[in-house]
């Protein structure tokens, strides 16, 4: 499946097309293959989002989770620093990453 | 410390309205983000993983307890209570608003600061030795001479549109602390029958042609300085690639036309340009170096130090350094606590070592490319003091130029451009080392890693290097071993094959065990290195 992310214009957090808004939350993205390039055309021209990129992901336990990395990092947050995450309290949010 | 007059605080306020007004453009949708990003990148505002990342220029590494304070309140008031210092003695925030940044910028100009010229092809942060003006084996402080270049650099209309990003570190002393011939433009200023001069080392530089600067001239007169500089400035921005961006930098052109040839045509550069007057007049770098004159030292102070504390002794040993001045010493703030983060400073933090700052050290820090700070000028019979306020906040590791003194960049943790994180294979290793009890006996032994092949963290310059790879969508790690950032300068060379994220912290502690079974009396590991080559890690690591 494709999903579609950028990040927001204001604050520059992550944000992961819904299907009629953007969410910081990957798992609220759907899937937008063959109509990604017109989404974030349409997007980012209303400034709803900044730079958005399609990418590459699989459903796991029913939710996308980005093929890449990188793209899990940015979904999540620095595995670094789990209290800046998305889920601090998820103590296996790091399997899910890497 | 340098001190902006009235020109420079007009220069950097009218950049903040002109970015406030570019911000406010962007957000009200009249500039699109292909016409906003060469702006935002002139203001050191990049797009990274997780937010903006905002790049703050701290000149030459050099800072008071207000602006330390300052950068501490921004990390408090606009981020999330930290901050990152940076290989290029910078500091940068990683979750920046945009909204906010041009009210940050406006912060950092009531201090004296800003993040012009942290980003682009233009001439970076003009980096230095952070001992300068305290080091016992300086022939002069640099810093005079970085601030003259540095009011030279900023803005220059001929060098805003470089074919790449152009960097210069300035020294005046043969030992380097400062990386000087990894720079597009090193600087060492030398003495020679009583008279100051420059030698000048251009086309030196990491990322993914890693290249020693050769020198070029061995001694310009300091009078010339700034036209020396303009001139091979110019034969680069000339002839320097444009086609290419991984073949624009001055390094390629130098290694590409040759260093003789390329001397030539800057020496002629040189002399049209003297004939046409471009250096200011040394009355101007007069009045620079007035800003630099050493702090008022005591005379006839204690050089005794009571070690009778264990740990506060190991500390002095390893974290203090001499100091020109009797019953001084420069102090080194470690930003390594054993499983931290290379680099990251709390808010809280930031403002302990500037009150530190102010209490101990003639109100002066430095950062350094190692990503540690600097206290220059402690009495040594306040280090306990000190040392007992660092301890107590987590500033007390005592690993100056040890094995657990990574440096690290960002890498995919916070960086778009990286391949792996860095970060956590630097906080394992130094778990492992401080684990097993090897540290000590290792000594001197620089480690340094890099989530891409750009080299942030300067893996080619690590005794022990590491370069995080992407290997069909996994992390992968080189090993690199036998660089040398110093005045030994060398490149580091790959080992074989990489390994995982734990394959690479076991190949690191099986290097230094190579070391510490084949090392001769007072070998460092980069000395055992080169005295018995590659092979014997090589067969220690794959057998």
């Amino acid at each position: 499946m494709r999903i579609l992310t950028g990040n927001d214009l204001k604050t520059g957090a992550v944000t992961w097309w819904t299907g009629s808004d953007w969410s910081l939350h990957v798992e609220d993205a759907v899937d937008v293959t063959g109509s990604e390039d017109e989404i974030a055309r349409r997007e980012e021209s209303a400034r709803r989002v900044n730079a958005p990129y399609a990418i590459d992901a699989t459903m796991d336990e029913g939710s996308p989770r980005p093929s890449h990395i990188k793209d899990r990092v940015r979904a999540i947050g620095p595995t670094v620093r789990p209290d800046l995450t998305l889920k601090p309290a998820d103590p296996d949010i790091g399997n899910w990453v890497i | 410390m340098y001190k902006y007059d009235s020109y420079d605080q007009q220069m950097v306020d009218a950049r903040v309205e002109e970015f406030r007004d570019q911000a406010r453009r962007r957000l009200e949708g009249k500039l699109t983000e292909d016409q906003f990003k060469p702006l935002r990148l002139m203001n050191g505002l990049y797009l990274q993983l997780h937010a903006y990342m905002l790049r703050v220029a701290i000149p030459y590494g050099t800072l008071d307890s207000r602006q330390m304070h300052a950068l501490a309140d921004i990390a408090d008031k606009y981020d999330r209570g930290y901050g990152h210092f940076t290989t290029r003695q910078n500091i940068q925030y990683n979750w920046i608003k945009l909204e906010d940044a041009a009210d940050i910028l406006a912060d950092l100009a009531k201090v004296e600061m800003h993040a012009i010229q942290t980003s682009g092809n233009c001439i970076r942060n003009i980096s230095s030795d952070h001992f300068a003006g305290a080091a016992a084996d300086e022939v002069v402080d640099p810093r005079p001479y970085a601030e003259l270049l540095r009011q030279w650099s900023s803005f220059h209309p001929e060098f805003s549109y470089l074919p790449r990003k152009f960097k210069i570190a300035v020294i005046a002393s043969d030992t380097d602390r400062a990386a000087m011939r990894l720079h597009d433009i090193g600087i060492q200023i030398v003495e020679r029958d009583g008279e100051l001069g420059a030698a000048f080392y251009v086309g030196g530089g990491m990322g993914r042609t890693p290249m020693i600067a050769p020198c070029i001239n061995p001694f310009v007169p300091l009078d010339q300085l700034v036209t020396y500089a303009e001139a091979c400035l110019r034969v680069y921005n000339r002839h320097g690639r444009r086609d290419n961006k991984y073949k624009a930098r001055i390094k390629i052109l130098v290694h590409e036309m040759g260093a003789e040839e390329y001397t030539r045509q800057v020496e002629a550069e040189f002399a049209h340009l003297l004939e046409q007057g471009v250096e200011p007049p040394f009355a101007e770098l007069e009045r620079i170096r007035t800003y630099f004159e050493d702090p008022l030292f005591e005379a006839d102070l204690p050089d005794d130090i009571d070690r009778s504390d264990p740990d506060f002794a190991l500390w002095v040993d390893r974290n203090t350094v001499a100091h020109k001045a009797d019953g001084y010493v420069s102090a080194v703030i470690s930003l390594k606590p054993v499983g931290g983060i290379p680099g990251d400073a709390t808010a809280e933090q930031m403002h302990l070592m500037a009150d530190l700052a102010r209490d101990y050290s003639f109100d002066e820090l430095r950062v350094m490319h190692t990503q540690n700070i600097v206290l220059p000028h402690v009495r040594k019979a306040d280090l306990h003091a000190l040392w007992s306020a660092l301890d107590d906040a987590g500033l007390g590791s005592p690993n100056l130029d040890t094995v657990e003194d990574i440096i690290a960049c960002p890498g995919l943790d916070y960086c778009s451009l990286a391949n792996a994180r860095s970060i956590p294979v630097a906080q394992q290793i130094s778990e492992r080392f401080a684990a097993n009890g090897k540290t000590e006996a290792l000594g001197q032994l620089k480690l340094k890693i890099s989530g891409c092949i750009n080299a942030c963290g300067h893996h080619h310059a690590g005794h022990i290097g590491i370069l995080g790879v992407d290997k069909k969508g996994v992390e992968n790690y080189q090993l690199l071993l036998g660089g040398s950032e110093a005045e030994d300068v060398s490149l580091a060379k790959i080992t074989g094959p990489g390994f995982d994220e734990a394959g690479i912290v076991d190949a690191v502690e099986t290097a230094a065990d190579v070391y510490l079974r084949e090392r001769q009396d007072g070998e460092r590991f980069l000395d055992t290195y080169r005295r018995i080559g590659m092979t014997p890690f090589k067969e220690a690591l794959y057998g």
